[in-house]
């Protein structure tokens, strides 16, 4: 019987010498197959007298389930070893920075446009568009501004040719669309104006958003209602706002809008020229004669109408100091936006 | 229009500051522009007497004077060149102080050494006072200016001088007269003329005086006055006014007629009565009359300018500004002075188209009271015999066709209707009356009212209505929200909004850039079609912006400069907006969309640096932007060529088989002309993109996909477009999925063929292929490519 003995010793030795699976299983085939060393033993038994297999046949099946169990902790030992070592091997440096697209922008005027036209969308209002070279009666004459109107010197136009301009505002698109039109209206133009004038403050070309409401009853203090609720909805902060009379041919009456200034809010600073006011935007009841020339009756609607510029508007939003910067599409810039 | 505070408080005085007198004209309409004091602020300025003058002992420029302050003499250097023994100067006494400009403390006036002469206070010119902005010698003050009274006192300057930034409507507050019956009735006060009276007519002497414009010139007076004192000095509050006003002192004849000017509002003209031949005619010029004005410039008049004439031809332009040869001068005896109305249609634009731009036309233009005229011949008249002497003849006064007379109903109801307030019936005709209306009719629901000789600008209700909300406040308007009647709006499906469009291309890293509409001609050219018909502007800011833009490439292409000069390689623009160009009947006006690639990769790093991005990088985001409205399948592209882009590099983009843009990259002579990096550019028409389909959903099968790969070799000259077309085609309808694999070139592939490897997968919607029928597809697919292409399969 000392043979078993040894043989386990030796076996159980070999088990804890092993480095790896695959050896481990040679050893288990070794001893524990088929043909393994200690299956022979039991093969062996039928060779013992009677009274003494079950006693060598209890000794040989202890043997083998001790190697059995001796075989399974160090695989379990080797498994644990090799996952560790490989886990080591794949360590990554989390720092390095991740792989991504560098992501593009949009441009400040197209930022804010976007703004103002959801705000005016959420009220109801509609968006429209219109060509950009016009004629000169959409753009003057049907707006109530005749040749040698004094209003005409204020619009420095482009022609393209005699009759045909760049637009110098976005209201001649009002003017299509009561033309094709029933009312009520209720909409926004948003675009591209022209003006031949450059300077500090001046671009030739800029954007602007004119708006358009024709109803029963449409009363000033409608206008003021919606025109306060977008500023305030726009600069997200309950500004003062203030209407004074002014002058535009195509409304009456008329109003220049001022806002206080959302630099000193209102106490004076250079950014408002220490008026604490800032000039936004224009507006006012649509003047009738317009209305008429576009077909609508004015017995039974009226509306009203406003203007204001992009390009201000963001200027006061993201403190823009020149407006310039707008149009010379340096990235650097633009990217503040993105 | 600039005008002296204390001016105004002549005709109507309100218990207002000037800051609060800013802000109440402002909110009435009448901006204010600006306000400043008519002098500086200072302290021991007095009026003195220059006894004697001497020369300084050293400095040649400098003279030393004795000055009488009316208690002693002091002495002073001054090295002002008018100065002279004997004349009234502003003498700012030692111990004077003087408020510094930027607020920054004052200056005090002392004693000193100047170049070894002692020097007392100091004498004064009018810049030193901040009367003026700068002077070129002492201000001179009359000679019976009384010594030793404080300056501010005698020339009354604690005064504010107002700017008003006028809308062209209210021509009427262009004077005084308007602007006090504004600011009365704003505030309820009454307004109270200063007195004038009618001058005596000492001679019989008339001129003939004709209008043969009648509709452009209502009314036209003349008067002679002989024997005008053109030496005699402008009186000192004369002279101040027109200061305080903006104008410069001159002689007393342009003096009194600028003063009428500011105070009714009222354009004069004076000519030398002595060279006017015969008569004069209110006339349109003839074809080809010329006239030389009085600031020298010769003019050939259009046949629509009105003009005054004698015998001899045009010697004004009406309304405009005088000609030369009749102007008053130095010589001028006799004078002829003329106080029209002429008609604004008549002079509006024209001193513009010349341009010109006078005190007389900015009033014509915007209308002047044509009932005016009598009053202001007869103000001026009196002020030039004060001033001048002379004798006047009677007025002459010739009637044109005079304006109609309007009348409009004002509507009670309106006023709350229109404005969202109520004005009571009593305040409304106070306001109405203030301003110069005159009730002709009231019931209880209209009040009908005559509209005043000078509110041009007043035709209809709406126009009442605006001067009720003007003069009771904008501010007192409430504020509400009106209702809604409008049907809600469509949420079109078969639309992309372009607000999505431009977040996909952020997202692929692109950034939106907006360029100028107008470009250079010769970079036009480059990405044009030489036939093209480009819109020209007729009257271009700069030659660099002179055409509008019939590609959007082009100004892509000049950011990729800009930028490249401030070192950013590295970049992904795209614009939106119209393109131009003229068609049969009209203009094309088409919004594009187009984009610009160079520089690295999108998403270059650490791990795959240098490798620059390609015609396909640009390709692949354009599908992309495609895939958008799941519209990849529509989407063709087949090779092509357009000005400005790489001839071989370069396709045309189809969308449901009509051309949709172009993609290409820059073309390499043009590169290297402007200096650039490779760059890869595309445009498309944006309403090709915008479309989407409306999604029909369908069951996915349940069955599993076969994939197989197919690899060719094919002659170069075959486009994988043309590979794939024939492929779809032979691999069945229930081919599911097509995917170019590899494209490989080289080693065992002949030198002018190419390897393709694809990726073909199948799915029945009902049940599981076999191979069998998979291999009867590929075998078919191979023998299309074999007989279409020669298309060997790859060992």
């Amino acid at each position: 019987m000392t043979d078993l003995e040894e043989l386990a010793a030796e076996a159980l030795a070999a088990i804890e010498r092993s480095g790896d699976e695959m050896s481990l299983e040679t050893l288990r085939v070794h001893y524990l197959g088929r043909k393994g060393l200690l299956t022979a033993h039991l093969k062996n038994l039928g060779s013992l007298p009677a009274e003494q297999r079950p006693a060598a046949g209890q000794k040989i099946n202890l043997a083998k389930s001790r190697l059995r169990e001796a075989i399974e902790t160090r695989r379990q030992t080797l498994e644990r070893e090799s996952l560790d070592a490989r886990l080591q091997a794949e360590k990554i440096d989390v720092t390095l920075p991740g792989r991504r697209r560098a992501g593009g922008g949009l441009h400040p005027v197209t930022i804010t446009l976007d703004r103002i036209t959801r705000i005016f969308r959420a009220a109801g209002y509609e968006v429209a568009e219109g060509p950009e070279i016009e004629d000169e009666y959409h753009n003057f004459e049907a707006l109530n501004i005749p040749l040698n109107h004094p209003a005409r010197a204020m619009h420095d136009t482009f022609y393209v040719e005699p009759g045909t301009v760049l637009r110098t505002h976005t209201s001649p698109v009002q003017v299509h669309v009561m033309e094709q039109g029933e009312p009520p209206f209720r909409m926004i133009c948003p675009g591209r104006v022209y003006r031949c004038d450059s300077d500090l403050t001046h671009t030739p070309m800029f954007h602007q958003v004119e708006g358009l409401l024709v109803d029963l009853e449409v009363s000033m203090s409608d206008m003021k209602g919606a025109i306060v609720s977008f500023l305030r909805a726009f600069f997200e902060e309950e500004l003062e706002v203030r209407f004074r009379p002014s002058y535009f041919p195509f409304t009456e009456p008329s109003a220049e809008v001022d806002m206080s200034c959302v630099s000193c809010g209102g106490k004076g600073c250079r950014i408002c020229g220490r008026t604490g006011w800032l000039e936004v935007m224009g507006c006012g009841l649509v003047h009738p004669r317009v209305l008429e020339m576009s077909k609508v009756d004015t017995n039974v609607y009226n509306g009203f109408a406003f203007g204001l510029g992009v390009e201000r508007l963001a200027m006061l939003r993201y403190q823009v100091g020149d407006l310039r910067m707008y149009f010379e599409n340096d990235v650097r810039f633009l990217r503040q936006f993105n | 229009m600039i005008f002296s505070e204390s001016w105004l408080r002549e005709w109507v005085n309100p218990p207002l500051g000037s800051a609060e007198l800013a802000e109440r004209l402002t909110m009435a309409g009448l901006e204010v522009g600006g306000y400043a004091s008519v002098a500086a602020s200072f302290s021991g300025v007095i009026v003195a007497e220059v006894v004697a003058v001497d020369t300084h002992p050293v400095a040649e420029s400098l003279r030393v004077c004795q000055v009488d302050d009316g208690v002693s003499r002091h002495n002073v250097v001054c090295g002002a060149p008018n100065v002279t023994a004997g004349m009234k100067a502003s003498y700012a006494i030692a111990g004077a102080r003087f408020q510094l400009a930027n607020g920054a403390g004052d200056r005090e006036i002392g004693v000193s050494d100047i170049r070894g002469v002692k020097s007392v206070g100091m004498l004064c010119s009018a810049a030193e006072l901040g009367m003026e902005e700068t002077s070129t010698g002492l201000l001179e003050l009359p000679a019976d200016a009384p010594v030793g009274l404080d300056i501010r006192n005698y020339l009354a300057l604690e005064d504010t001088s107002f700017e008003l930034d006028l809308t062209p409507n209210r021509g009427d507050c262009l004077g005084m007269l308007g602007l006090a019956r504004d600011v009365g009735a704003m505030l309820r006060l009454d307004v109270a003329a200063p007195p004038a009276s009618e001058p005596a007519v000492a001679i019989s002497d008339e001129f003939p005086i004709r209008i043969s414009a009648s509709k452009e010139c209502p009314r036209y007076l003349g008067r002679i006055i002989r024997g005008i004192d053109l030496e005699a000095k402008t009186p000192l509050w004369m002279q101040e006014k027109l200061r305080r006003g903006g104008l410069r002192c001159i002689d007393p004849v342009v003096d009194v007629t600028n003063f009428v000017l500011l105070e009714l509002g009222q354009p004069l003209h004076a000519f030398d009565f002595g060279k006017l031949q015969r008569y004069i005619d209110v006339r349109l010029a003839h074809p080809g009359e010329k006239l030389t004005l009085l600031d020298g410039k010769e003019l050939e008049l259009s046949p629509d300018t009105l003009v005054i004439a004698d015998d001899g031809g045009a010697v004004a332009m009406a309304g405009i500004m005088g000609g030369m040869n009749t102007a008053v001068s130095e010589q001028t005896i006799d004078v002829f002075l003329e106080c029209a109305s002429f008609a604004s249609f008549a002079i509006a634009g024209r001193g513009r188209a010349a341009g010109l731009q006078t005190d007389a036309s900015q009033r014509y233009e915007r209308g002047v009271d044509y009932l005016l005229q009598r009053r202001a011949m007869a103000r001026a008249t009196e002020l030039l015999l004060q001033i001048g002497g002379g004798k006047a003849g009677p007025v002459t006064e010739a009637l044109g066709e005079a304006p109609e007379i309007r009348k409009v109903n004002l509507r009670m109801a309106s006023i709350g209707r229109v404005l969202g307030v109520e004005i009571s019936r009593a305040e409304v005709v106070d306001i109405l009356n203030r301003l110069g209306f005159t009730l002709t009719e009231q019931s209880s629901d209209v009040i009908s009212v005559e509209v005043p000789s000078f509110r041009y600008d007043v035709a209809i209700e709406a126009d009442l209505l605006e001067e009720l909300a003007r003069i009771h406040g904008y501010d007192k308007l409430p504020l509400t929200m009106g209702l809604n009647r409008r049907e809600m709006g469509r949420a079109p499906e078969r639309e992309i909004s372009l607000g999505r469009i431009r977040g996909h291309l952020v997202a692929l890293g692109y950034q939106e850039v907006v360029n100028y509409s107008f470009i250079e001609p010769g970079l036009a050219a480059s990405f044009s079609d030489e036939d093209a018909a480009v819109v020209q502007l007729q009257n271009p800011i700069s030659r660099d912006m002179s055409v509008m833009r019939d590609s959007l490439m082009p100004g892509l292409v000049q950011t990729l400069q800009y930028n490249l000069n401030r070192q950013q390689e590295n970049l992904r623009l795209f614009e939106t907006g119209l393109a131009f160009g003229r068609e049969a009947n009209g203009f094309r006006q088409e919004p594009m969309l187009a984009g610009l690639i160079t520089g690295g990769k999108e998403g270059n790093n650490w791990s795959n640096a240098g490798e620059k991005a390609d015609f396909f990088d640009a390709k692949g985001d354009l599908e992309s932007l495609f895939g958008l409205g799941g519209r990849v399948c529509g989407l063709r592209f087949s090779a092509a060529a357009r000005p400005g882009l790489h001839p071989g590099q370069c396709a045309r983009i189809l969308f449901d088989d009509e051309l949709a843009g172009y993609i290409g990259a820059l073309h390499p002579g043009l590169q290297r002309e402007l200096e650039l990096p490779a760059a890869f550019l595309f445009e498309l028409r944006l309403d090709a993109l915008c479309r989407q389909q409306v999604p029909v959903a369908a069951e996915p099968s349940r069955f599993p996909e076969v994939s197989r790969d197919l690899a060719i070799v094919i002659s170069e000259k075959f486009e994988a477009s043309e590979i794939l077309e024939t492929v779809r085609e032979a691999a069945g309808p229930l081919l599911t999925g097509l995917r170019v694999l590899d494209v490989y070139r080289g080693g065992a592939v002949p030198a002018d063929s190419k390897s393709i490897a694809l990726g073909l997968t199948w799915q029945h919607p009902s049940r599981t292929l076999g191979d069998v029928e998979i291999d009867q597809v590929i075998n078919s697919t191979i023998k299309a490519l074999q007989e279409r292409f020669n298309a060997s399969l790859r060992n």
